[in-house]
């Protein structure tokens, strides 16, 4: 869901330009870690901004709440204690949701036209209407990020806010953030931040700090500020070189264009021989041979 | 068309009837599956209702298939067991494709060229049906882990891609090979078609003889 419509980078299964002549800023959403204390403000801004309430769960032992995303809770915080050293318990607290990949498996994947748009500011955004809810989506991204409704059976993750930044406000999680572990502005900025509060970090003793923007996706406009970048699997699973799977790009890659192409040839093919080579016929002795 | 009384049968009503379930679920599987394989083919959902409903109805009709192959299937397979005829004859497609047919080693009821595109979509069907149910999002999707229902996303593209040529071939073979299609409607051949095409299984049923 969203305002934008002049400014879209990409659109799944398209294979024309799409409507491009404005021009929007890259833009980064920037999540440090080291500053979160898991309060859950922003999972409950997310609720209210996007008007969403999903079905109150049970209690599963641990912090996470709900245990999962789901269709109607985009976000939430992942809770991991950690030993990193001996002796020395750290807790990891994430907050998950769709990192906006600047190369998005989940686009690259959807069948149905503009059922999946990124706009020129890198926000990645699901357009529910044109939806088949075929799940390709979720095959496609690397980070286990959109989930399909029990109820309606369209895709739904993280919008960015794209209807809060197109019209020049911050997402709902970011406003609401209490200790200002999250971050929004001009990707460039974001990533001028992160260095300045890894910097900080070091100084603080935590020698492998560093920021989470894997350039197996072409980077993300949504970023982290690790404590362990060395480890980002200690972050409940956040994976070390995220990349779109090699099987989602044979899959979707030149190898379809050509499968058609080679079933059309086949078919044409088909046509040429019959007119060249004329048909298949019973040979006129063996025909005579049954004519009384 | 009135039938003449000294037609070969080739094929009983059940056989027929079964192969034209087979057939018509594959028109409809191959139309709805094109949908999502490439955005050329996407307006092709409108056949169905739309996109959603294409996705809903193809995986049921693959189910409709894949029954009705299996069914098929024990019914020819003895029929389709490769000889060292068949063999031979394979060897030799290329004359047979130009149109020559006079060196061809005598085929029975089926040629190498009919029983080896048998065993071929046999191979089709059964990799559809297991890494359609894989990628079958709505049932059952979540009980696999992510790698498998991406392996299986580019083998049903792949096999759905085979298959649809290997019928093309199939349906074209049996339009150049003229006296072949009323096989399948009304189960009879002429016996000048039997002893042209299939020479050997004409001589099995009819004895020899005229
Ligand atoms: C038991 C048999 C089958 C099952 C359970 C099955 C299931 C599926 C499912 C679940 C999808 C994803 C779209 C959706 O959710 O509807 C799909 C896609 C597809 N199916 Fe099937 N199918 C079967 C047989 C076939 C056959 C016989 C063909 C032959 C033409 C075929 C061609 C396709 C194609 C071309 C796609 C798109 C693949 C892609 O996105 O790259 N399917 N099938
Ligand atoms: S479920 Fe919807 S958004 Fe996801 S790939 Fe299918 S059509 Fe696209
Ligand atoms: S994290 Fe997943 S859902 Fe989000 S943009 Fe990347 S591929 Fe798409």
């Amino acid at each position: 869901m969203a305002l934008q419509s002049l400014d879209i980078k990409a659109r799944s299964a398209t294979t024309t330009p799409s409507p491009a002549v404005r021009e929007t800023m890259p833009v980064a959403k920037l999540i440090d870690i080291s500053k979160c204390i898991g309060c859950k403000a922003c999972q409950a801004a997310c609720m209210e901004w996007n008007d969403l309430r999903d079905e109150v769960g049970t209690n599963v032992g641990v912090y996470d709440n709900p245990a999962d995303l789901s269709a109607k809770s985009w976000t939430l915080m992942r809770f991991s204690e950690v030993e990193v050293e001996q002796g020395k318990l750290e807790w990891l607290i994430r907050k998950d949701g769709c990192m906006h990949c600047a190369d998005p498996g989940c686009l690259k994947a959807c069948p149905a036209p503009g059922a999946i748009v990124q706009y020129s500011n890198g926000i990645v955004d699901f357009h529910e209407e044109n939806c088949i809810g075929c799940g390709y989506c979720v095959t496609g991204c690397p980070f286990n990020v959109p989930r399909i409704s029990a109820q309606d059976s369209k895709a739904y993750k993280c919008t960015l806010c794209s209807d809060r930044v197109a019209v020049g406000m911050e997402p709902a999680c970011v406003k609401t953030c209490p200790t200002g572990a999250i971050v929004f502005g001009a990707k460039e900025d974001m990533i001028t931040h992160a260095e300045g509060r890894v910097t900080d970090l070091k100084s603080r003793g935590y020698a492998n700090a560093g920021l989470y923007d894997p350039q197996g996706v072409g980077g993300t406009h949504v970023m982290y500020v690790l404590q362990h970048a060395d480890k980002p699997e200690l972050y409940s699973g956040l994976p070390r070189d995220p990349a779109i799977s090699p099987m989602v790009g044979l899959w979707k890659g030149v190898a379809k264009p050509l499968a058609s192409f080679a079933i059309g040839l086949v078919a044409i093919g088909s046509l040429f021989h019959y007119v060249m080579k004329g048909p298949n016929e019973v040979s006129k002795d063996i025909e005579k041979e049954f004519e009384e | 068309m009135k039938r003449d009384p000294k037609d070969l049968a080739r094929y009983t009503a059940s056989e027929r009837a079964n192969h034209w379930a087979v057939g018509i679920t594959f028109i409809l599987l191959g139309l709805s599956g094109l949908t999502f394989f490439h955005p050329a083919f996407y307006p092709l959902n409108q056949l169905f209702g739309g996109g959603v409903w294409a996705r809903i109805l193809h995986p049921f009709i693959g189910v409709v298939m894949a029954l009705s192959f299996v069914a098929m299937f024990f019914r020819f397979w003895k029929l389709n067991v490769i000889t060292p005829t068949d063999k031979e004859w394979l060897s030799r497609i290329g004359e047979m494709v130009d149109g020559d047919d006079h060196n061809m080693p005598e085929a029975g009821k089926y040629n190498g060229g009919q029983k080896l595109l048998f065993w071929l979509l046999v191979a089709c069907m059964a990799l559809l049906t297991v890494s359609g149910i894989v990628i079958w999002r709505a049932y059952f999707s979540a009980l696999f882990p992510i790698g498998l229902i991406r392996l299986s996303s580019v083998v049903h593209a792949a096999a759905a891609a085979g298959m649809i040529v290997l019928i093309i071939v199939h349906v074209y073979a049996a339009i150049w090979t003229r006296g072949t299609i009323r096989a399948m409607w009304y189960g009879t051949v002429s016996r000048a078609w039997a002893k042209q095409h299939h020479p050997a299984w004409f001589r099995q049923i009819t004895g020899g003889g005229k």
